[in-house]
């Protein structure tokens, strides 16, 4: 397998922390891979009308791209990318009409049927290494943590691109991996607001509510989420969504790939903690996963 | 044997046509079980039910499912694709509607009046998906 690295726009600005720890991780665990030297934005949600062929062209330049440098997978980490990723590739493989339109309409670009795979880094940790070499490869193993797991909408549906079967439960895997105890947690897949903390405030804050709520409810000490948007809706928006709504309390959140990086013992300044808010960073200094040092 | 006259009026059916080769689904198919509804996370903001919303569409009822915001809303979860007994994809559907209001260049937001603070502060995928659903 030939592995090339989708970043997508957001883990090289806002969310450095989701990438930071991602890559030198899969450093640490040997997985070779190379970053795409050319990419754009994925259009990070699919379109769903059947007409509407024009926005699947920004995507399917991106497999292009990955093709024309010999890749045979791409690994993405941002869930919206991955979405858009897989499902653009599917419709290519299956519909063949519009897989014609599409490369006829680029004609500069080499004929693209979808020769690469689309992989979530959840994925490629679980079926390229393995929860059991992971687990050998942890030496700060995150014990008395619990974890709620938030998959959130697009790593799970629609079910052509689900990264998990419903009894799998590829995040509880990963966090048991680590060390952690993965909690119960009834809003796990759960839409978490999505771009209506944009376009409709208040309603955004509402729903990113009752999955905070859900996280109190399951006692974990943490949210993990693998999503610039689920982040900033739940993370970032949090005190806000927590001042304006009774009953709710804090908890710290962090992306899966930073609580991957403290697992694996890796320099924590790469996992750029820093960006999460004190909150987060003071959850692991407690809990001995970090030195209060490094914070 | 007489035929039962069709309850779609003929000056609708041009709209049913139009959701049906936009979305590929056939809102026919719907059963009117509610499961859409029951699952939507979003459906406390809608003007009425999706479920409703379809119902509407069944007959090419469009204006009042616009002016129900079930497509501005719908954030597409999918959550009640995985649900739906008559395997349609509901978000389809919704988009469908959506798009018959973008494609008059009409805007559902204005992006000047974004906070300045939101703009600061949220992920580049915040920007590009709420352009992409909901402006023309």
């Amino acid at each position: 397998m030939k592995l090339g690295y989708y970043p997508g726009c957001t883990l090289k600005t806002k969310a450095a922390n989701l990438e930071k720890a991602a890559m030198a991780s899969l450093d640490h665990l040997g997985v070779e891979y190379k970053e795409l030297s050319r990419w754009n934005c994925c259009g990070a949600v699919f379109s769903l009308t059947d007409d509407d062929l024009i926005h699947q062209v920004a995507p399917v330049r991106n497999l292009i791209r990955a093709a024309q440098e010999d890749c045979d997978t791409i690994v993405t980490i941002c869930s919206q990318c991955y979405n858009t990723l897989a499902r653009a590739n599917k419709l290519v493989r299956d519909d063949e009409e519009k897989r014609d339109t599409l490369n006829r309409f680029m004609d500069e670009e080499p004929d693209y049927a979808g020769e690469v795979e689309v992989v979530h880094y959840l994925s490629l940790l679980r079926d390229q290494v393995g929860w059991e070499k992971l687990r050998e490869a942890v030496t700060n193993p995150l014990d008395g943590l619990k974890v709620a797991p938030f998959y959130g909408c697009t790593l799970v549906r629609p079910e052509e691109v689900a990264i998990d079967g419903v009894d799998q439960e590829i995040l509880e895997g990963f966090i048991a991996a680590l060390g952690a105890e993965p909690a119960t947690f009834s809003a796990a897949r759960e839409c978490c607001g999505s771009y209506q903390m944009i376009a409709h405030p208040e309603e955004g804050m509402n729903r990113a509510a009752k999955v905070i709520g859900a996280a109190n409810r399951s006692e974990a000490d943490a949210l993990i989420l693998s999503c610039p948007m689920c982040e900033y809706n739940l993370g970032t928006r949090q005190g806000d969504v927590v001042a304006a709504h009774d009953g709710l309390s804090r908890v710290p959140t962090y992306y899966f790939t930073q609580l991957l990086g403290v697992a694996l013992g890796l320099d924590s300044e790469l996992c750029r903690l820093d960006l999460n808010g004190p909150a987060a960073q003071e959850l692991l200094v407690d809990k001995k996963f970090i030195a209060a040092a490094t914070v | 044997m007489a035929s039962i006259p069709s309850p779609i009026h003929p000056e609708n059916l041009k709209a049913v046509n139009k959701i049906a080769e936009l979305s590929g689904q056939n809102v026919h198919e719907c059963m009117q079980c509610g499961t859409c509804s029951a699952v939507c996370p979003m459906v406390e903001s809608m003007g009425f039910t999706t479920r409703m919303g379809i119902h509407y569409l069944q007959f090419g009822e469009i204006e009042p499912v616009i002016k129900a915001q079930i497509g501005e809303y719908c954030a597409s979860c999918h959550t009640c694709v995985v649900r739906c007994p008559r395997g349609i994809d509901v978000p389809k559907v919704f988009e469908a509607v959506r798009q018959l209001v973008l494609r008059t260049n009409t805007d559902l937001i204005k992006p000047q009046e974004i906070p300045k603070d939101t703009m600061a502060e949220a992920p580049q995928i915040a920007f590009v998906s709420t352009f992409r659903k909901l402006t023309s």
